[in-house]
C-alpha cells in the first residue's frame, strides 16, 4: 500500500528552494547577531535591549525565526520519512511517524508563537 | 525489477561494517548537527527571553551562562551551530556546481571538517573567557 506522507509543501522542488532560501536567510542571520556581539565587545543589557528594539532587527528576526520553522520541518520531515519506516519499525511505522510528526509540528508552532511574544511581547 | 544486488533497507548492524568515507560522516554529521539545533532551539528562545525581558534578567542569564553547566550548553549548541553552518555553506556550494566531483566532494568534506573546527575551537574560547 502507499501511503503519501505529505511534505511542507507536498511538492519536492518546493521543499528543496524553500530549503536553500531559509538556509541563505539563517547563514546571514547567524552572521550578523553573531558579528554584533563580537564587535559590541562587552555585551550590556541597553545595548542588547536597544539593538532588539530597532524595527530592522525585529523584522530581521522574524524572518529568522520563520525561516528557522520551515527549515527545521523539512530537515525533520525527511529523518522521519528515512527512518521511520515498516523496516525498523514495523508494522506501527506509519502511526508512529504520524506522531513524531505532529509532535515536530508541535514543537515547531510553540517555538513560532514564543519568539513573536519575546519580540513583541516583553 | 531490481538489476543490481545492493540493498533496498540496512540494517542498524550492519552500519559498522560499512565503509564510512569522510563525505559520509560528514553528511551524517550535518543531520545530527541540526538535530541538536532543533532541539537547541529551545534554550536560545529561552536566553533571549530572559536577556530582553529585563536587566535583572539580563545579569541572570550572564551568570547561568558562566557556570560550568552553563558553558557547556552554551558551547554544545555554538558547536552544533558551527559545524551545520559550514556544511550547509558547502551543500549550497554544491548547488552552484562547485566541488560535486568524487575528488571535489572528498576535498569539501575535510574542508568542513577544518572549517568546523575552527569554529567551534574559537567558541570554546569565546565561552571560557567570559
Amino acid at each position: 500500500m502507499v501511503t503519501q506522507a505529505t511534505s511542507f509543501s507536498r511538492n519536492g522542488v518546493a521543499d528543496w528552494i524553500v530549503q536553500r532560501v531559509t538556509a541563505y536567510i539563517l547563514a546571514a542571520y547567524t552572521v550578523v547577531l553573531v558579528g554584533y556581539i563580537l564587535v559590541s565587545g562587552d555585551m550590556n543589557y541597553p545595548v542588547w535591549r536597544g539593538l532588539f528594539n530597532q524595527t530592522w532587527m525585529q523584522v530581521f528576526t522574524l524572518l529568522a525565526l520563520l525561516s528557522t520553522c520551515a527549515h527545521a520541518w523539512i530537515g525533520m520531515w525527511t529523518i522521519g520519512t528515512d527512518y521511520i519506516r515498516e523496516h525498523y519499525f514495523g508494522s506501527g511505522a506509519d502511526a508512529i511517524r504520524l506522531l513524531y510528526q505532529v509532535g515536530c509540528v508541535l514543537v515547531i508552532a510553540i517555538y513560532l508563537i514564543w519568539g513573536v511574544k519575546i519580540l513583541w511581547g516583553n | 525489477m531490481n538489476k543490481d544486488h545492493r540493498p533496498i533497507n540496512v540494517d542498524p548492524a550492519d552500519l559498522a561494517r560499512f565503509k564510512w568515507p569522510i563525505p559520509a560522516l560528514t553528511s551524517i554529521s550535518h543531520r545530527i548537527a541540526g538535530v541538536v539545533l532543533f532541539v537547541g532551539i529551545a534554550f536560545g528562545l529561552y536566553a533571549l527571553d530572559m536577556s530582553l525581558s529585563s536587566e535583572a534578567g539580563f545579569e541572570r542569564l550572564s551568570a547561568m551562562m558562566a557556570s560550568p553547566l552553563g558553558m557547556l550548553v552554551t558551547f554544545g549548541l555554538l558547536a552544533a551551530l558551527s559545524y551545520h553552518f559550514v556544511a550547509g555553506i558547502k551543500h549550497l556550494l554544491l548547488d552552484l556546481e562547485i566541488a560535486d566531483s568524487l575528488e571535489g566532494g572528498q576535498f569539501a568534506a575535510k574542508a568542513t571538517i577544518l572549517f568546523s573546527a575552527i569554529l567551534i575551537f574559537l567558541s570554546a574560547i569565546w565561552v571560557t573567557q567570559g
